[in-house]
C-alpha cells in the first residue's frame, strides 16, 4: 500500500465560526493506482490533497486529527523540515490553471531545470539533457528549442505539460493533479490525460485525481471517492461506483451526466445548495436535498456500510439493519 | 499537437503582445535626458580632471566675476565667480558627484530597506504584516520636508545624515508598493508547487517572489531618483543638508540668494544645473515607468 489516509480532519477558523473542511476523510492508493476524487466545489476535494502535504494555510487552517501513511511513515508526525524532503522527493502536485504555475520571469528551460537540479543534482551538460529528455517524454515537441521560451509565448496544453514534466522531474511516489484539464479544451483534454496514463505505466506513481467530470473518472480512474461536505461518502472501484452506485448524492451525479437518449429533456441537476461546512445539520449533511430521505439521516449520522469488496458508502439505506429500516418508514 | 502552437519559426514580432506594448508606450526613447543625465555622471565621475580651479577655496580679489558673456567676465572663470571668489564652473561640476551620491546611495539603501520589509509583510502575513505596515503607515504620514528639517537639526547636518534622513523619509514607498506585489505573487500557483517542490520560504522569496517584483523596484527608484536629488538640494538650501564648504547645489542657490539683484549667477546658473538633472530623471523615469510597467506589460 502507497499511501493510506485514516480519519483525516482539517479545520479553518474564521470569524463565523469552524469551518470542518475535511471531516474524518479515509482512503487508500496503491502504487501504479489512480483513485478520482470527486464532488461539488467546496466539498474538501483540494483542502484534504493540500492536507496530505501538510499545506493547509497556516494560521487558519489546521489539520486537528487522523493519520497519513506515505509508504509506511507517518508524515503527520514529521517536522517541517523533514516534510520538505518528502515534499521535493516523494509527492508532486499539478493545478488547475497552467498560468499560474509557471513563474512568468524564468524561461521554461530553466524552470524545469531548477526542478531536476534540486531533486536529481545534475549540472551543466547533463542537466541540459536532461530538461531537453523529460519535456519530450511529456510530450514537447522540439524540446530543444522551448527551453528559452517563456511561458506566456506557449499555449495552455503546452504550459500544462511543462507543468506536468516538473511535478515528474523528482520521480514522485504519489503525483496529486488537482484538476489539471479543467482550463484546457476538449482535445488538448484527451491528449493530457492519455499522456498522464502513459507516464503512469511508465513510472508507476500513485495518482489521486481531482475532478468533478465523471467521465474524466471513468475513463481514467481505478477507483472513485465521492465527496460530500468534507466526507467521502461512498468509494468503490469505478465500475462498482458506476454500475451499482449506492449512496443517492452518488446516484444524483451519475444521473447528471447527459447521455445520447436524453438529450431531448433538460440537462439533469442535484437538486439544491451544498451545506456551508460552517454549520453542518446533525445526522447526514445531504439528507436536506437527499431524495430518499428517512426520519433517521436527519438526527444521526450514519455509520459506515460495506456494500462489496472495497465498496464502503456512509449512508442509512445500507448501514441501518432491515427492522431499523422498517420501523423507520 | 503543434497546431495550438504558433509556427516554430515564428518571431516574436508576430505576436500581438508586442503591439499592444508598442501602443501603451506613448513616450518615446528620452534621448535628450539620456545623454543630460549621462554628462552629468561623466562630469561627477572626472571632476578633478576637468575643474580648472579649487571647488572649496577661492581668492576673495575674485569675487563675484560675472559669467565669461557678460561684461567684466574673465575666460579663467567660465560662469563667474561667487561671494567668496570661488570658480562657480567649477564648484557645479564637483556639486553633480554630492547630487548623485545621494541621489544613488539614498535611492539604494532605500530600496533595499523598503524591499526587505514590503517582501517580508507580503509574503509571511499576520502579525508580522500588521507590524511592519503600520510602522510603514506611520513613517508615510510624517510630512517629508518638516521631519527633514528636524532630523538634520537634531542629528547635524552632514552627508551623512543627510543619507539618513532620506532614506528614513522614503522607504516606506517601496515597502507599500512591493507589500502588494509579493503578496499577489504569493497567491500565484506556482508558488504553491514551490513549496510542494519542498523549497524552503526564504528560498521561495528569493528565487520566486524577488525576480517578479524586479521591474517594479526598477521603476520606483528611478522616479524616486529625481525626488532625492530636489530633496537634497532643498535640505542644502536650508541649511540642513550638506555643510558648507562642499559644494552642493541647493548650497550655492542659497549663498547668492542676497545678491541676486546684483549678481544672478551665483544662485542662477545652480538652479539650472538642478532643473536640467531633476527633469531628465523625470522624464527618463517616466519612460521606464511606462516600459516597464508590470501593469502595461501584461496588456
Amino acid at each position: 500500500m502507497l499511501l493510506e489516509v485514516k480519519d483525516l480532519r482539517v479545520q479553518f477558523h474564521t470569524r463565523r465560526g469552524v469551518v470542518k473542511a475535511v471531516d474524518g476523510v479515509s482512503f487508500s492508493l496503491d502504487r501504479g493506482e489512480t483513485l478520482g476524487l470527486v464532488g461539488e466545489s467546496g466539498s474538501g476535494k483540494s483542502v484534504s490533497c493540500m492536507a496530505l502535504m501538510r499545506l493547509v494555510e497556516a494560521p487558519a487552517g489546521r489539520i486537528v486529527g487522523g493519520s497519513v501513511l506515505l509508504d509506511g511513515q507517518e508524515l503527520l508526525d514529521l517536522s517541517e523540515r523533514e516534510m520538505r524532503q518528502i515534499r521535493g522527493g516523494q509527492i508532486s502536485l499539478i493545478l488547475q490553471d497552467p498560468l499560474s504555475s509557471l513563474n512568468p520571469g524564468y524561461s521554461v528551460g530553466n524552470q524545469v531545470a531548477e526542478a531536476i537540479r534540486i531533486h536529481q543534482g545534475l549540472r551543466g551538460r547533463a542537466l541540459r539533457d536532461s530538461v531537453v529528455e523529460i519535456l519530450s517524454q511529456v510530450g514537447i515537441p522540439q524540446a530543444e528549442r522551448r527551453l528559452k521560451q517563456y511561458p506566456h509565448q506557449m499555449s495552455g496544453g503546452m504550459r500544462q505539460r511543462v507543468a506536468g514534466a516538473i511535478a515528474l522531474s523528482c520521480r514522485p511516489s504519489l503525483l496529486i493533479a488537482d484538476e489539471p484539464t479543467t482550463s484546457l479544451d476538449a482535445t488538448v483534454q484527451a491528449q493530457y490525460l492519455r499522456l498522464l496514463s502513459e507516464l503512469q505505466q511508465e513510472f508507476q506513481f500513485g495518482m489521486i485525481f481531482v475532478t468533478h467530470d465523471l467521465g474524466i473518472v471513468a475513463r481514467l480512474c481505478d477507483r472513485v471517492a465521492v465527496m460530500y461536505a468534507g466526507r467521502i461518502v461512498e468509494t468503490g472501484s469505478t465500475r462498482q461506483i458506476f454500475n451499482e452506485p449506492a449512496h443517492p448524492y452518488a446516484k444524483a451525479l451519475l444521473a447528471t451526466l447527459p447521455s445520447l437518449e436524453s438529450r431531448k429533456k433538460r440537462l439533469m441537476t442535484v437538486r439544491g445548495q451544498p451545506p456551508l461546512a460552517i454549520d453542518l445539520p446533525p445526522g447526514c449533511s445531504f439528507a436536506p436535498r437527499c431524495p430518499e430521505v428517512m426520519d433517521i439521516c436527519r438526527e444521526e449520522f450514519p455509520g459506515e456500510a460495506t456494500t462489496g469488496d472495497r465498496h464502503r458508502v456512509l449512508c442509512w439505506l445500507h448501514s441501518a439493519s432491515d427492522e431499523m429500516l422498517l420501523s423507520a418508514r | 499537437m503543434t497546431t495550438t502552437e504558433s509556427a516554430p519559426g515564428a518571431s516574436r514580432a508576430e505576436e500581438p503582445r508586442v503591439k499592444v506594448r508598442g501602443a501603451a508606450t506613448t513616450i518615446r526613447f528620452p534621448l535628450v535626458s539620456m545623454v543630460v543625465l549621462g554628462l552629468v555622471v561623466l562630469v561627477a565621475v572626472f571632476a578633478p580632471l576637468i575643474a580648472p580651479h579649487d571647488p572649496e577655496v577661492g581668492q576673495l580679489s575674485n569675487k563675484l566675476i560675472p559669467p565669461v558673456w557678460q561684461e567684466g567676465g574673465s575666460s579663467e572663470f567660465l560662469l563667474g565667480t561667487d561671494t567668496l571668489g570661488r570658480d562657480i564652473f567649477t564648484r557645479i561640476l564637483y556639486g553633480a558627484r554630492v547630487s548623485l551620491m545621494v541621489a544613488i546611495l539614498a535611492t539604494g539603501l532605500a530600496g533595499v530597506l523598503g524591499t526587505i520589509v514590503g517582501l517580508i509583510a507580503g509574503f509571511y502575513r499576520g502579525w508580522v504584516e500588521i507590524l511592519l505596515m503600520r510602522i510603514t503607515d506611520m513613517t508615510l504620514a510624517l510630512p517629508l520636508m518638516l521631519m527633514a528639517i528636524v532630523l538634520v537639526a537634531l542629528l547635524g547636518a552632514s552627508l551623512t545624515n543627510v543619507l539618513l534622513v532620506i532614506v528614513i523619509l522614503l522607504w516606506p514607498y517601496y515597502a507599500r508598493q512591493i507589500r502588494g506585489e509579493a503578496l499577489a505573487i504569493s497567491e500565484e500557483d506556482f508558488i504553491d508547487l514551490a513549496r510542494v517542490a519542498g523549497l524552503s520560504s526564504p528560498r521561495i522569496l528569493w528565487r520566486h517572489i524577488l525576480p517578479n517584483v524586479m521591474p517594479t523596484i526598477g521603476v520606483l527608484a528611478t522616479l524616486q531618483v529625481a525626488l532625492i536629488i530636489l530633496l537634497e538640494a532643498s535640505l542644502s538650501f536650508l541649511g540642513v543638508g550638506i555643510p558648507p564648504p562642499t559644494p552642493a547645489w541647493g548650497l550655492m542657490v542659497a549663498d547668492g540668494r542676497d545678491i541676486l539683484g546684483r549678481a544672478w549667477w551665483v544662485s542662477i546658473v545652480p538652479g539650472i544645473a538642478i532643473f536640467g538633472v531633476v527633469l531628465a530623471a523625470n522624464l527618463l523615469g517616466d519612460w521606464v515607468r511606462d516600459r516597464f510597467d508590470p501593469k502595461l506589460r501584461q496588456l
